[in-house]
């Protein structure tokens, strides 16, 4: 009798949440720290506004492209809005996985009436793509390490010198970004970067480039990899996200420092999935409305020090939530950060990184 | 017994024939077996081997460039690529009118993102041209559209195309199939249009892509056909048809429109080239290798990908292989073979001890142990791949107890990360379990007697073990071997995390194609491949050794 009853209270239950469904919503992000500044930043405000919505988080935006493929062939979406890089963004527009949206109609305008299509500019980089935060990849080194009567580097170059800055460094195992490091410190000048590389001579000379220092380099694969290798002193210096370096530097303490140069800008942000149904749409909308705001993004930048993408939020940003410390000089886009930078090249990337990553790997292998 | 002889055959209790009344009573027995494995059976097929096969064909599948472009690379068969020049007009007006729908139905970027695999460019090359599309029949829309007002009317089109005489169905159901192709759905519903026979023979063109547009309005866009104003791919095909088409015969609606746009064209227009249209578009596309790479992988079903699992390439003159600095898959196919090879030895060797003393230890000392065996068993797969990697870096534990005992010098540190001996050690140390369990069951099985036996009859303690002990514990070494060779050859998460550049797998490039590089094809014929060595080393196994002697306790 009390086994029918709970039975019958759980069926009762499990009604009432599936009539609920429209207000649950599944967003998926990167997890760790990231995460953590959206769930402060846009879910707590925006759910304490709009009480019964329910937001469950997934973390995979890592593999969100080939599970969004798979979610699309198995006819079943579970995602409502997925956190992804632009490079990924352009993809699943490609593949009709990600829905065009038109900027005016779905994002707020800034408080001084610019429209969100200006205000984002050339942020919007693919017609699917909802940008949030500009990161950069870029390096920190071990302040106890830099050999004695010689100046910290400050020179991308300086990883390709094994005489002045001895001790191993960390790369990310992929060709974007070290292909372009080493043509532009083998003397290519940086409007040049593409054209060469797209030449197979140019892939060859940054491949010989690479090889310079092929035997004392750790090939990273997850962002967090860095950080933990230079915290332990197995490395000199290193590649990673600058939020990872923030984190070591800043919240852990460690001596390690900056070096901006050279910094590689890539842009993060929402993709809606296509085939949601209207109801599910017209919440993720809501939201996404909400999120992308000028106020909201530069909440953001109080808990990671990510640059948000409006223009108009830059002069929105403050202080670190916990530490209390000022957050601009630690953003890639701080003008003292930003005095020779790179932008990740998405055309150039989507057409010649299968063509590089196999001739990238095959050399790894060797 | 009776005294009735009995002619014919022998019944049974209710007058059938025995022999029926046995086999019914047999099949239900095998059928009522059959459903009390049913769900298990069902549930396998379904999750496991369909999944698996639909994957694997993948490897071979190549619909996507004859479902994208299916008039272009009919074609294009006709083209000759070693000629050296770019194909003709009529493909690139095939061209044209495939790519709209595509490009409408937003499938030109996937095959962009397909052919972009084999030839590097293709994918801008899709993604800004089907930007670019419009423009062509916008030049002519706009001549039309000032000249005549109607010609801007969805209504008015629909009574041209669709006439007053018979109607052409079958165009309908053609560009029903072709959109379905396109969009990989079925799709029902009434498209609420089918073109005159008259207009189809007058206009070919026009009616080609007024249909194109109308199954897509119709079916995709949920709209009513004469409401709707038509694609300008539908002017540029009208433009192309007045150059030539005689109206003196047509009678039919909007006769007296088609004459004076007939006559307004010729004064006002260019006549159409979409050759030029292209080329202007982008430059590649008057270049012949990109040609011969549609035609090359214009095939339903293509080896391709098993081509490029083996470092070899498909190209229009033929099979070859790739260039010296781009080979990579021999390489990680050779490497991960090795590697698991000498993971599985160097199992055999520490675990075959371990085993023994499991076997031979009293109860209560052996419990401990195999507790001590089966702990990794609970701990989490990335714990102790990160432990490994605590242990062995540079500033890890190893290399800092060497350097305390005097052993390695501080700026020697030995470098056992990264690299394949981490990989091997810490993959050792993860399968050591698969390889301990089943020689621990066999060794429990063989009597303690026939060693004691063996020593008393004039053995030495090595030949008693050598030719008595160890035949009867070679079951085990096989069922251990083949679960720790088969687990160690799909290994994908230490390798990713220690093997640095020397150290992985041909796993992770697998891993790469499905997540990171979306090429799925590849990523099926390397697992096809992989797949393959594993049941030829089965084999190869079951032949040398025998598949009878594995044991699993």
């Amino acid at each position: 009798m009390k086994l029918t009853q709970s039975l019958l209270a759980g069926t009762a239950l499990a009604l009432v949440a599936g009539t609920a469904s429209a207000q649950d919503m599944t967003f998926v992000s990167w997890g760790g720290a990231y995460q953590m500044s959206q769930q402060k930043a846009y879910v707590e405000p925006y759910v304490e506004a709009n009480p019964g919505v329910s937001i469950t988080w997934d973390e995979s935006s890592a593999e969100a492209v080939a599970r969004l493929r798979a979610m699309n062939e198995a006819g079943n979406i579970t995602w409502d809005l997925v956190d992804v890089v632009a490079a990924d963004a352009i993809r699943l527009c490609d593949e009709g996985l990600a829905m065009e949206y038109d900027p005016e109609d779905m994002l707020a305008p800034a408080d001084d009436g610019t429209s969100a299509e200006d205000d984002f500019g050339d942020m919007i980089v693919s017609d699917c793509f909802i940008p949030q935060i500009a990161y950069s990849t870029t390096f920190g080194y071990r302040t106890d390490m830099v050999p004695e009567g010689v100046d910290a580097p400050s020179d991308i170059c300086s990883i390709f010198d094994l005489e002045t800055y001895p001790g191993r460094r960390s790369l990310e195992r992929r060709p974007i970004n070290n292909m372009e490091w080493a043509l532009y410190c083998d003397g290519v000048a940086k409007d040049e970067i593409y054209d060469v590389l797209a030449t197979p001579e140019g892939q060859d000379q940054a491949l010989a480039k690479l090889d310079t220092i092929k035997d004392d380099v750790i090939w990273w694969t997850a962002g967090a990899d860095t950080p933990q290798l230079l915290a332990d002193g197995e490395i000199f210096m290193g590649s990673t996200y600058n939020g990872r370096l923030f984190s070591v530097i800043v919240e852990q303490d460690q001596p390690v420092a900056m070096m901006w140069d050279m910094q590689v800008f890539d842009l993060d942000g929402w993709i809606i999935p296509t085939g949601l149904s209207d109801e599910k749409l017209e919440a993720v909308k809501d939201f996404v409305y909400f999120a992308t705001d000028t106020q909201r993004l530069a909440d953001q930048a109080a808990y990671i020090s990510y640059g948000p993408a409006r223009q108009s939020s830059a002069p929105l940003v403050g202080e670190h939530a916990e530490l209390g410390i000022d957050m601009a000089p630690h953003m890639p886009t701080n003008p003292e950060n930003a005095e020779n930078t790179l932008l990740y090249n998405y055309e150039f990337w989507a057409d010649y990184r299968d063509d590089i990553d196999a001739k990238f790997q095959a050399w790894l292998a060797q | 017994m009776s005294d009735t002889t009995q002619n014919g055959p022998m019944l049974a209790a209710d007058g059938t024939p025995l022999k029926r009344s046995l086999n019914r009573a047999l099949r239900r027995q095998k059928l009522r077996a059959l459903m009390l494995i049913a769900p298990l059976l069902i549930f396998v097929l379904v999750t496991f081997i369909a999944p698996i096969a639909d994957m694997l064909f993948r490897s071979v599948e190549n619909q996507i460039v004859s479902d994208t472009l299916p008039t272009a690379t009919e074609v294009l068969e006709d083209w000759d690529h070693t000629t050296g020049a770019p194909p003709g007009e009529e493909v690139y007006q095939a061209l044209y009118y495939d790519l709209y729908l595509a490009a409408e139905a937003r499938a030109h970027t996937r095959l962009g993102t397909r052919l972009n695999y084999e030839y590097t460019g293709v994918s801008s090359l899709f993604r800004s041209t089907g930007r670019g599309l419009e423009d062509l029949g916008e030049e002519y829309q706009d001549i039309l559209e000032d000249a005549d007002d109607r010609w801007g009317e969805g209504a008015f089109w629909y009574e041209l195309m669709t006439g007053t005489g018979d109607t052409d169905a079958r165009l309908v159901r053609e560009h029903r199939a072709r959109l379905q192709a396109l969009e990989n759905a079925r799709l029902t519903g009434d498209v609420g249009f089918a073109p005159s026979v008259e207009i189809k023979e007058l206009l070919p063109q026009t009616t080609f892509a007024y249909t194109d547009f109308a199954v897509f309005t119709a079916l995709m866009d949920e709209d009513v056909v004469a409401e709707e104003d038509p694609w300008e791919g539908v002017y540029a095909g009208l433009a192309q048809d007045l150059e030539t088409a005689d109206l003196s015969g047509y009678d039919g609606p909007g006769a007296e429109a088609l004459v004076a746009a007939q006559q307004t064209l010729a004064e006002q227009a260019e006549p159409i080239n979409y050759t030029a249209f292209f080329e202007s578009e982008d430059k590649d596309w008057v270049s012949p290798d990109i040609w011969a790479t549609i035609q090359t992988y214009s095939s339903t079903y293509t080896g391709g990908y098993f081509l490029n699992a083996v470092d070899m390439q498909l190209t229009p003159d033929g099979i070859e292989m790739r260039p010296d600095g781009q080979r990579l898959y021999m390489v990680l196919f050779q490497r991960t073979l090795f590697m698991s090879l000498t993971i599985t030895l160097s199992c055999i060797l520490l675990g075959y001890p371990v085993a023994w003393l499991l076997a031979n230890l009293p109860a209560s000392k052996a419990n401990l142990l195999m507790i001590l065996v089966l702990l990794p068993f609970w701990t989490s797969l990335l714990v102790r791949t990160s432990a490994w990697k605590v242990m062995l870096q540079q500033q890890g534990v190893i290399n800092d107890v060497l350097v305390w005992l005097g052993l390695v010098d501080d700026a020697a540190r030995l470098v056992m990360i990264n690299n394949q001996f981490g990989t091997i050690v810490a993959m050792t140390h993860i399968l050591l379990p698969f390889m301990i369990l089943p020689l621990y069951s066999v060794m429990q099985g063989i009597p303690p007697s026939y060693l004691r036996a063996a020593k008393s009859l004039g053995a030495t303690n090595w030949t008693a073990f050598w030719r008595v002990y160890f035949p009867q514990s070679v079951p085990g070494i096989g069922a251990g071997s083949i679960l720790v060779f088969i687990l160690a050859i799909g290994y994908y998460i230490t390798p990713e995390i220690v093997g640095g550049r020397t150290g992985t797998f041909i796993s992770n490039r697998i891993a790469y194609h499905i997540s990171t590089s979306l090429n799925w094809g590849l990523a099926a014929a390397l697992g096809a491949i992989l797949l393959a060595v594993v049941l030829l080393l089965y084999w190869a196994y079951d032949r040398i050794v025998g598949i009878d002697n594995v044991k699993l306790g």
